[in-house]
């Protein structure tokens, strides 16, 4: 039996205090991943005030289980690091806001931050890293049934799948994945993806076929999720012959990639096609004095060491901005 | 054989080191009908072996029915996490806490013995007023990597409020009961089985839920 111990130590030592409406931040950093944790520190150490407010502490690497590419370390646990980046942030007398999402920056020399109970706070600069959230397939049934039969977290969830029957979308390397860990305990798992072959890595490719219970769909598109209280039929279609059928599922896992927490910026500064925010070299958006750091962001390659270093970057040209302002 | 091999052995002594007051686990199990309560009993008594302030104490689910009444125990295997004075705070592990559910299982131990992080006066305010009884069911898998923050959070309001009890629930150990409340994600949590969300919550949210009740 494995155990996956993370817990450093229970941080008695943190500094951190709730937001404070009345004040004028120098900064509030939007998001609570690698990006937003390091502009943080970086904000700290410069001796602005700075606030924070997000959803919630981790972003996507607390959804990760083993890290093997973040320097310092061979080896990390996702939620190990996230002790770590938190505990080194915690130690500064930040402003602090989690659980709520930011849901409208209202741009001027002045800048606002509104959260979805209300509440706001103010700041002369803004820094977002809101980072990234699962791409949704947008078909009927999807919103009304996720938690209750439509997944994204196949770790997570797979062993809820023991003996039924479920269906995976995508066709690249986090689909697949799901594809295999949902295979060793479902009945049976199908492999939905839009494209005519499938893009994951050919380790995992060839991984796959050692399952008889794994069956893959090229060129089907799903049209609809059907359920009351669960997941009972998923409805694909055969984009070549046009063809629907539906597949007796009990649950279904949607790995079609990403898309950018952009929704409260949209208007307040320039996105490009993906709807990432696009910066320049020093982090800076269309608008002056708004800052972006991350998977959020037009910078290509979406990881935890680059989203951490551009943290910094932001957190720097934020300071430079407040000190010219 | 021992559940823990030697890094892990250590890794948990390590994280016990900084308990402050003593911690009593009970255990409820029984010896037929219970696929997890062997594993749960040797998991127990290993992980006792690894702080001299930690001690366990092993009733019998069927035999020792007065006490399973005392502490609420209504499945098996059940852990229960008393302080120093063996006092109830309503906090209770169903299943075993093994893979990634172990953070939760130290951080509540560390927190019992009395080392933990200082809430917000807002929050305490909050708990305090809190006169329903509460009764907090968190659902979780054990390759989950952010479940035991949920779990973490319900024990907590738990440890903090008389009317509050809190539950991890291992939702493989208790399929019926997964069933039940249509668990099909996790972490989800239930409050008094009408009030209910999945993945985490920090503890601000969480009590938005509870005084939704
Ligand atoms: C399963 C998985 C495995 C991965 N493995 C690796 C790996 O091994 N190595 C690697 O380098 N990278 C890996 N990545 C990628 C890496 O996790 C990301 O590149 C990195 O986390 C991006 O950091 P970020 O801070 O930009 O954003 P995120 O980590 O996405 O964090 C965004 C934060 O913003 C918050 N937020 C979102 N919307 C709002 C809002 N409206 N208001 C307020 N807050 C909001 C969220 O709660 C979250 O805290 C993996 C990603 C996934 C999903």
């Amino acid at each position: 039996m494995e155990f996956n111990l993370s817990l450093s130590a229970v941080a008695t030592d943190h500094r951190a205090v709730p937001m404070d409406k009345n004040k004028v931040y120098d900064v509030i950093i939007a998001g609570g991943g690698p990006a937003a944790m390091t502009a943080a520190v970086y904000c700290m150490r410069k001796g602005v005030a700075a606030g924070f407010v997000t959803v919630d502490i981790g972003g996507q690497v607390g959804e990760t289980s083993g890290i093997e590419n973040y320097l310092g370390f061979n080896y990390i646990e996702g939620s190990q690091l996230v002790e770590k980046f938190a505990g080194q942030m915690k130690q500064f007398e930040i402003g602090l806001s989690e659980g709520y999402a930011v849901t409208e920056i209202k741009d001027g020399r002045e800048k606002e931050v509104v959260l979805e109970n209300g509440d706001r706070y103010r700041a002369k600069s803004i820094i977002l890293a809101t980072g990234n959230r699962w791409r949704k397939l947008n078909v009927p049934g999807e919103t009304e049934l996720t938690g209750r039969g439509v997944a994204y977290c196949a770790i997570c969830d797979a062993p809820l799948f023991a003996g039924k029957k479920v269906a995976v979308v995508g066709g690249g390397n986090t689909g697949i994945e799901s594809a295999i860990d949902l295979a060793k305990i479902a009945e049976k798992v199908t492999v939905i993806q839009i494209l005519d072959r499938l893009t994951a890595d050919k380790v995992l490719i060839d991984a796959m076929q050692q399952f008889n219970n794994m069956e893959v769909l090229l060129l089907h598109e799903v049209k609809e999720i059907q359920g009351d209280k669960t997941v009972h039929a998923v409805v694909v279609k055969d984009t070549v012959s046009g063809g629907e059928k539906s597949l007796d599922v009990q649950g279904i896992f949607i790995s079609i990639g990403l898309m950018p927490n952009t929704d409260m910026v949209k208007g307040v500064v320039e996105l490009n096609g993906f709807g990432e925010i696009v910066v320049d070299c020093s982090c800076k958006t269309s608008a002056p004095g708004i800052f972006a750091a991350g998977d959020v962001t037009s910078v290509p390659y979406k990881q935890i060491i680059i989203a951490a270093g551009e943290g910094a970057k932001a957190a720097l040209s934020a300071c430079d901005y407040i000190l010219k302002e | 054989m021992s559940l823990f091999d030697d890094k892990v052995k250590k890794q948990l002594q390590e994280a016990l080191k900084p308990m402050v007051n003593n911690v009593n686990l009970a255990l409820f199990t029984q010896t037929l009908e219970c696929n997890t309560c062997r594993d749960t009993h040797l998991f127990l008594g290993e992980i006792s072996e690894l702080s001299d302030k930690l001690t366990l104490t092993v009733w019998n689910f069927q035999t020792d029915k007065d006490k399973a009444e005392q502490y609420g125990v209504d499945k098996i295997p059940a852990i229960v996490v008393l302080d120093s004075e063996n006092r109830d705070h309503g906090i209770k592990f169903y299943g075993l806490p093994g893979g990634y559910e172990i953070n939760s299982f130290i951080r509540i131990i560390l927190e019992m013995s009395g080392l933990k992080e200082q809430l917000p006066d807002d929050l305490m305010k909050r708990i305090q007023g809190i006169k329903k009884d509460i009764h907090i069911q968190v659902f979780i898998s054990l390759t989950c990597p952010y479940c035991p923050d949920a779990v973490s959070t319900a024990h907590r309001l738990a440890l903090e409020s008389e009317h509050i009890k809190a539950d991890m629930v291992e939702s493989s150990t208790f399929v019926p009961l997964a069933i039940k409340f249509n668990v099909s994600s996790v972490p989800k949590t239930v409050i008094n089985g009408t009030q209910e969300f999945v993945g985490t919550n920090p503890l601000g949210k969480v009590l938005d839920f509870i005084e939704k009740v």
